[in-house]
This record gives structure tokens, sequence and C-alpha cells, in this order.
């Protein structure tokens, strides 16, 4: 049976990355005993797959995997058994069994929504006239490991979010698709916003439905 | 007295809250979100392992914090600490927490945004705990063990400590020669930790009850560190420097150590447990990936083969076992509570584990499916072995490990690691013929009287090895060779010996690669010469090491044994700065009547019993498994009683009337063989 889990990632577990969250799942279906599904061949892959990796340092309350199981079993009894094995930092939201021929989970993100916490006191006005500024752009031409890059439109919505007690936050949702994946840092960078003075956490990912 | 105490309590008080400015664990935190994404592997750094034990701060009495003063990346699988955390921890009125040195990136870092060594469970300072315990399994951590001292705001000399500071401990391997760092650690612990370290916490709760009474609840966590440190040194197995003077002779050696308090022991012999207790089941799952991702079972401590270079072998007797069901039970539960994909059978000698044939068997069919990989290292040289690994691996994948130390007949009789090349072969073209396409065999370069012709043997040999393994898989067969330097031990037969100079191990390597980089079947792996010299002068240091070392940290030395650590210039400044010379705690061959300094730790091996082993050494005489036959180390009759208590089959050591039997050895000509030490 394929089953997709929809979890957190936080704390502690924010530093770990993508290969290392893979492990963290396979032990954790080792620990609770579930009948997991391996590939064929001469060294067998466990078939677990993460839609889309989270980078370093973020925190997330939606992540989501499938993976595969060689029986049939109860959604909550899995559901339980991986609650009482998985790690503190991470937490089970919601978990659902799917049809077993749907496509490769990873082909089938669009776009992912982020919060950001500032942790340094900015002039609200002064971000207001920077996103607005930005958003009214054509394109936003970046530099990123040698190679330009427009990321105007991978930004897909940036707004600021003024709390009752005054409390200034980002929201936005970038493009993540293969080959065209918006990266919070970079709108942050373009919104003279150093990233290690803020937090980030993954909201949600959004699918093709 | 009370009005001394008191006084010394609000000294104690006012450091703390006005001068130190003790961070709090959200301060830590919030300083740690600002710079981990700026190191490598930050996960290192952060905690929250499967596993692991968060207690209440203020539920329990005392707080103790183990260190291994490597990385995480080492330190988070090492078998002892995580033996000591979890006996702690089952204590309601302690809790344990762990550190690890950072790696150079995170250490610039903190200086830099001042954030003391915290421990990964509460993100405490170690500055706050009562109890620091660093584990010493080899020598090169030393200024590691400095470093951590620095970084957690702990004045590094023992002697500058106050009332407000933990007491700091040390064991593992290192501590039976602890003089190189007696002015840095206040108490070492010899031998085995299990009980001990209960010992050692009962008596800071004890001292500072007692300080609470007095003071009332002025300042309980304080406490009268002398007090705690002569009641230290009343416990057996417990060793507390500042409470012992080394004199010398003329000729820079020790003339004698001894206590200048009636508490501390003339000699302090090593704790051992009379029966293992059962292994550890709850293994801390890092969450990202280490150099041993496993669960580890120890099988069996203590070695009965008697090989001359292997300090482990000598300072770990007597052989205690596990029975078969206790590991399998353990693995079992571990393996469940961890989700490990690989599980580790340890001991120094797996062959000689009495049923270790039914252990393989009980094993492989427990596991049969689970897809886990088990190893079971330090396997002898002979067809059995095979046969044991073919039931544990369902993939021949890695290769085959063997350590043959030596390819001459002269050496393996030195060494007492008699292995025919016969053996060798016929077991390495079984492999071979079996499956395996790698064989990895270890050898030991660097003993004094070694010659080039022995070094010749060794690439000989493993021309040999590739030649008739070619005959049965063609090809496609493979061999590692690693070839390290030999480093003399204290406590050890060879505590006498001269390491190799430089020169001399550069030309024996130099050999080496001459002869086997040719075969590109052959891969051949050699130790920096440096490396084995810098260990050497730490292994057999004496007192006046300490301040050599205190001066190599604090010119930049730390990460000794890492390429990236590795400053063999700051330690010979090091040396010069003190008016010592290298060489004599390295190239020099040791008077048969000379004092150690580490002659008042006792492993409880005989001087004498040593010595005519190191003799015998010369001679080229054998002595065979002492479970065939006691050669009277010193262990039964230092260890009478407690074997007396604990009667049954755990003890290996054969059954011994009177106190000395005779000595059953082969001999060879001894005029082939060259003297130690020239």
């Amino acid at each position: 049976m394929r089953v997709r889990i929809t979890f957190t990632k936080q704390n502690a577990l924010r530093y770990i990355g993508h290969l290392d969250l893979h492990q963290l799942w396979e032990r954790t279906i080792r620990r609770a005993d579930l009948p997991l599904a391996y590939s064929q061949g001469f060294h067998p892959q466990p078939k677990i797959s993460l839609a889309a990796a989270l980078p370093l340092g973020f925190s997330s309350r939606g992540e989501v995997l499938d993976m595969r199981l060689k029986e049939n079993m109860s959604v909550e009894d899995i559901s339980k058994r991986l609650s009482d094995n998985l790690p503190v930092d991470v937490k089970i939201i919601n978990i659902e069994e799917v049809e077993e021929n749907l496509p490769a989970l990873q082909t089938q993100v669009l776009s992912a929504s982020y919060n950001v916490q500032l942790t340094e006191p900015v002039e609200r006005s002064e971000l207001m006239r920077r996103v607005e500024s930005l958003m009214m752009s054509e394109s936003i031409i970046r530099e990123r490991r040698g190679k330009q890059y427009d990321l105007r439109p991978l930004i897909e919505m940036l707004s600021v979010i003024t709390e009752a007690n005054g409390n200034v936050w980002l929201k936005m949702t970038l493009a993540a698709r293969e080959g065209a994946t918006g990266r919070p840092e970079e709108v942050l960078l373009t919104l003279d916003i150093e990233p290690e003075t803020t937090l980030v956490e993954r909201t949600r990912l959004i699918f093709i439905t | 007295m009370f009005i001394y105490a008191g006084k010394v309590a609000i000294r104690c008080y006012f450091y703390i809250r006005y001068n130190k400015k003790m961070l709090s664990p959200q301060q830590i935190e919030s300083k740690l979100n600002r710079i981990l994404l700026r190191v490598q592997k930050p996960g290192r750094y952060v905690g929250g392992e499967l596993n692991s034990v968060v207690k209440n701060w203020d539920d329990v009495k005392t707080k103790v914090a183990f260190v291994f003063p490597d990385i995480y990346d080492i330190g988070v699988s090492n078998v002892g600490l995580k033996v000591l955390y979890d006996q702690i921890n089952q204590r309601e009125d302690a809790l344990a927490e762990r550190a690890y040195s950072p790696w150079f990136d995170m250490e610039a870092l903190m200086r830099q945004h001042e954030i003391p060594l915290y421990a990964l469970e509460s993100k405490r300072p170690l500055a706050c705990f009562d109890l620091i315990g660093f584990s010493l399994p080899y020598e090169t951590l030393y200024t590691n063990t400095l470093n951590v001292l620095d970084l957690s705001g702990i004045p590094i000399h023992s002697a500058d400590r106050d009332d407000s500071h933990p007491i700091i401990i040390a064991g593992g391997h290192a501590a039976t020669n602890p003089e190189p760092m007696y002015k840095f650690i206040d108490a070492f612990v010899i031998g085995e930790g299990e009980e001990v370290i209960h010992e050692i916490v009962n008596v800071i709760q004890r001292v500072k009850g007692q300080r609470s009474k007095v003071n009332g609840d002025l300042r309980p966590e304080t406490c009268d560190r002398n007090e705690i440190l002569h009641e230290l040194a009343k416990i057996d197995g417990v060793y507390v420097p500042k409470f012992y003077v080394t004199n010398y002779l003329e000729d820079g050696t020790v003339a004698y150590t001894e206590p200048t308090i009636p508490e501390a022991r003339k000699l302090v012999n090593k704790r051992i447990v009379a029966k293992l207790p059962p292994p550890p089941t709850k293994f801390l799952v890092p969450n990202i990936d280490v150099v041993h991702n496993r669960v580890s079972v120890e099988i069996m401590r203590g070695c009965t083969r008697g090989c001359r270079f292997c300090q482990a072998g000598m300072i770990t007797r007597p052989v205690r076992e596990r029975s078969v069901e206790e590991v399998v039970e353990a693995a079992d539960a571990a393996i469940r509570s961890s989700g490990f994909e690989e599980l580790a059978l340890l001991s120094l000698s797996s062959s000689d584990y009495t049923y270790v044939k039914d252990l393989v068997d009980a094993i492989s069919k427990k596991f049969e499916g689970r897809k886990l990989t088990v190893s079971l290292p330090s396997l002898r040289i002979e067809s059995v072995s095979i046969d044991l690994m073919e039931k544990l691996k369902q993939r021949r994948s890695g290769g085959f490990t063997l350590a043959p130390e030596a390819a001459s007949e002269k050496m393996r009789r030195i060494i007492n690691k008699y292995i025919p090349d016969e053996d060798i072969i016929n077991t390495t073209r079984e492999i071979y013929a079996r499956g395996w396409t790698t064989v990895k065999l270890y050898f030991m370069i660097g003993h004094p009287s070694e010659t080039l012709e022995d070094v010749q043997a060794i690439a000989d040999l493993c021309k040999r090895v590739i030649a008739e393994g070619r005959k049965v898989a063609g090809w496609k067969v493979k061999l590692n060779a690693g070839v390290s330097t030999f480093v003399p031990k204290p406590q050890t037969p060879f505590q006498w010996v001269s390491s190799d100079t430089r020169e001399s191990v550069l030309e024996k390597q130099a050999l080496l690669k001459r002869e086997l980089y040719k075969d590109r079947s052959i891969k051949l792996s050699l130790t920096e010469p440096e490396d084995a010299i810098l260990e050497a002068w730490l292994s057999r240091g004496d007192r006046r090491m300490a301040d050599v070392v205190y001066t190599a940290w604090k010119n930049g030395s730390r990460f000794d044994a890492w390429k990236e650590g590795r400053k063999y210039d700051t330690w010979m400044q090091a040396f010069a700065e003190h008016g010592l010379d290298h060489a004599f705690y390295t190239h020099r061959q040791r008077r048969t009547d000379e004092v150690f300094p580490w002659e008042h730790i006792g492993t409880a091996l005989r001087k004498n019993f040593l010595f005519q082993d190191f003799r015998m050494s010369l001679e080229g005489q054998i002595r065979v498994d002492c479970r065939l036959n006691c050669f009277a180390c010193g262990i039964l009759p230092t260890f009478a009683n407690l074997r007396r208590e604990n009667p049954g089959k755990g003890w290996m050591c054969p059954d011994v009337k009177s106190p000395a039997t005779k000595v059953k050895s082969e001999t060879v000509n001894s005029n082939q063989l060259p003297v130690v030490g020239d």
C-alpha cells in the first residue's frame, strides 16, 4: 500500500539535511516495525520519497512523504506506531492511503509557502515600500552559483503581516517546480534583510491537483 | 569552620552572579541560531537525538556532563561513555548530559560570539555542572581536553579552580599514564568506570549536602573542592594527582612518586567489575551521518593473547565474557529501539569468545531477513573465521579484515603474535575463493629491532596473497594493506623500548611504496611518521610534559590526530620553551631499573611479569594464550577476593593453585635475533 504523510520538522531537526531526514524516516519505520517495501536489485533501497528538499536551517509544518508497505494495514495503526517512534521534533499532521499508480510525489510539487520571522527590528513602512517595489518589478536578475536567473517570476505571493501587538513578519509563496525553485533567502536579500537574522518556516507545499 | 565555610560560599555567590555571566539555555540557543548555518554539519551541535535523556534540571541533586573531546561524529557512538551516561541517568538523584569538541569552524564562531561550550541536552554551559567526566581513550585528545575547559570558561589548571567550578575527572585507556595531564584533571579514574562513577557522585552529594545544611539555602551548589578531592582520593581506583609528589634523578628519570597525605594510596590500582553489567540497549540515534551508525554490543572484555605491543590486551584483563543469550537479547532490544542498520559485536579478539559459533548462529537466526549488517571484528586468521563471516553476511560486500601485524618469523616472535605465512595464505586464498574480492591486512612497522628485511617481508607477503588470490578468483581480487607505526605504550612489555625514528620510519615506508605501488590491485595506506612520534611522547610522558601540553595548546595545537590539526612545529617549540627534549620521551631505551612516571598507577600487572615478557621478546620466545596456561601476570592475586565473591564461568583465567606455575614457551635460536634497542 502507498501511504502519504504530512509532518512537521522543528527545533534541533531544522539543522539536518535532506538525506539525513530520509535516513531518519527509514529508521523510524524500522523501529515501528512496519513492513516497508524495498526496491529490487543488488542494493535494495527503501521505498520512501520526500516531496521537496527543505533547506538546512528552515523549520516546517508541512513536509510530505510517500512510503510503500508490503502489506496493507489500517492507517490508524500506522499512524500510532510511527508517532510512538518518531524523535520529538517530528510530528505527524496527516496520514492517508493514496492510490498506488499516482505519479511520483516530487514531480507534483508546484510551489511552497513560507513564514519569515524577523529577529531584528525593522521599520514597517520601509519594509512595505521595499516589498511593493519588488512586486512591481518586471524582473529581478540575480546570480546564484555563477548563473544568472530571474527571481521575479518565481515569486507568486509576498506580503508583510502586522500582528495586533505590532510584531511584523513576512509571508511568501515561491515556485517549487523542478528547475524553477524560488529560495526565500534570495527574496530576503533582495529586500535588504540579512537571512541570518531571520527564522524561516515552510508552512505548506502546494501540489498539482 | 562554620565562619570559614560561610565566607567561601558568599564569595562564590558573588563570583557566579556578577562576574561570570552564565548564559541561560535560551540565550545560548538564540546565539546558536545566528551561527549554526555558517558551520559544516550544524547537526553536530543541536542534540535532539532519539534516546537522549533530558531530565528536569531542578529535580535532581547532581548534574554530570560527559565529554568526548573529539568531534561529535566520532564521540557520539563511543560505547564507554554510553555505559556511564546510562549508569547516571538511571539514578533518580542525578542527570547526565553530553558534550563534544567543536570543530575549528564552530570553535571560531563560539569564541567570536562568546558562546560557552554547552551540554547538548539542556543547552546549559558546562560550567553549571557539578562534575565533568572526560573520556580519554587516546593521548592525542589531550589538547582538545584543555580546549574544552577553556571554551567552557573553566580554569585550565586544577590549582586555579575554586569552589564554584565543577570537579573535573577523566578516565579511559590513556589514564593508565595520567601524568602528562596531572595539572588539568582533578581526579582520574583508573580502570573500569561502571561502579566507581556512582561512588564519585555519592561523595559529591555527601559533601555538598553537608554544606547546604551548614549554610541553609544560601548556595547549596557550591562545594568545598578540597574536601571533595580528599574524599575522592579514598575511593579505590581514583587518583587525585595533587596529593602526590614526583622527584627526579640527575638523568631526568623519575626517582619516585609518593603520596603527600595519608588518605592517598601509594599505588592506585585499577577498578574492574567482577561481572560485566547488562549492556546498554537504548542507543543514541544521531540525526546526522556519523562514523559508526550502529548498535555495539560488547561480547567480552579483556584478551588472553598477550600480544606485546597491545596496551588494550594488557590493561583490560581479566577476560570476562557475556552469555550468548545476554548478547542476543541486548542486540535485539537495541536494534528495535534504535532502528540502526548495523550491529557490531565488540571484543578485542572475537575468535577467542568461547561460544563464538553459537553466538553467530543465534544472531543470524534472530535477524534473518531484517536487512541488518553484522560486524564481528578481530577474527583469527583461520578458515573457521570465514565460516563465521559467511553466516553473518548475505552479501560479500566490504572487505574481509585480518591483522597479521608482522610478516617475518623474527618479528612475529618479538611481538608475540605468531601466525605462519601458510596460515595467512591459505586463509586469504579461501576468502577470495568464497567470493570476497577485497582482503584488508593490517601490519605494523617501527619496532626498534626491525630491519628493512622484515619490512620487505610485508611487501612479499602482500604480493603472495594477491598472486594466490588470482589463482582462485582471477584478476578482480584486491588487497588493502594498512601499515601503521608502532607506538610503545605504558603498562605493556614494550614500555622499555625506544620509538623508531622519523628517518627510519620514512625509509621503511619508502620501501613499501616502492614495492607495492606498482601493483594496482594492492592499495597501501600509511600513517604520518610525525603522528606516531607525537603519540609516543604523550604516552610515556612524565609530569613535566604537562607544561608542554599546555604550551602546545596555547599556541594552537588541537585535534592532534587530524591532518587539519597536525602542528608538529608547535610541539617542538613547546618542548624548547620548557627546556625539554622530546627524544628523551620518544627515542630512549629505558634502563631496566628505571622508575616509570606511571609506577604509582596499577593495572594489576606485576612489573616483573612485564619485564620477563620483554626479555622473552628479545629472545624470540612466544607465550601462548593464557587461558591455557597462567603466566602469573598479577590479575589473580590482585582480584582474588573479587573472584571468590563472584564464582561462575564469567572469568577466563585458568584455575591456579600455587601462586606461580611454570612458564611454557618455545624458543628459537637466539643468535638469529638482534637485541632490541641495540
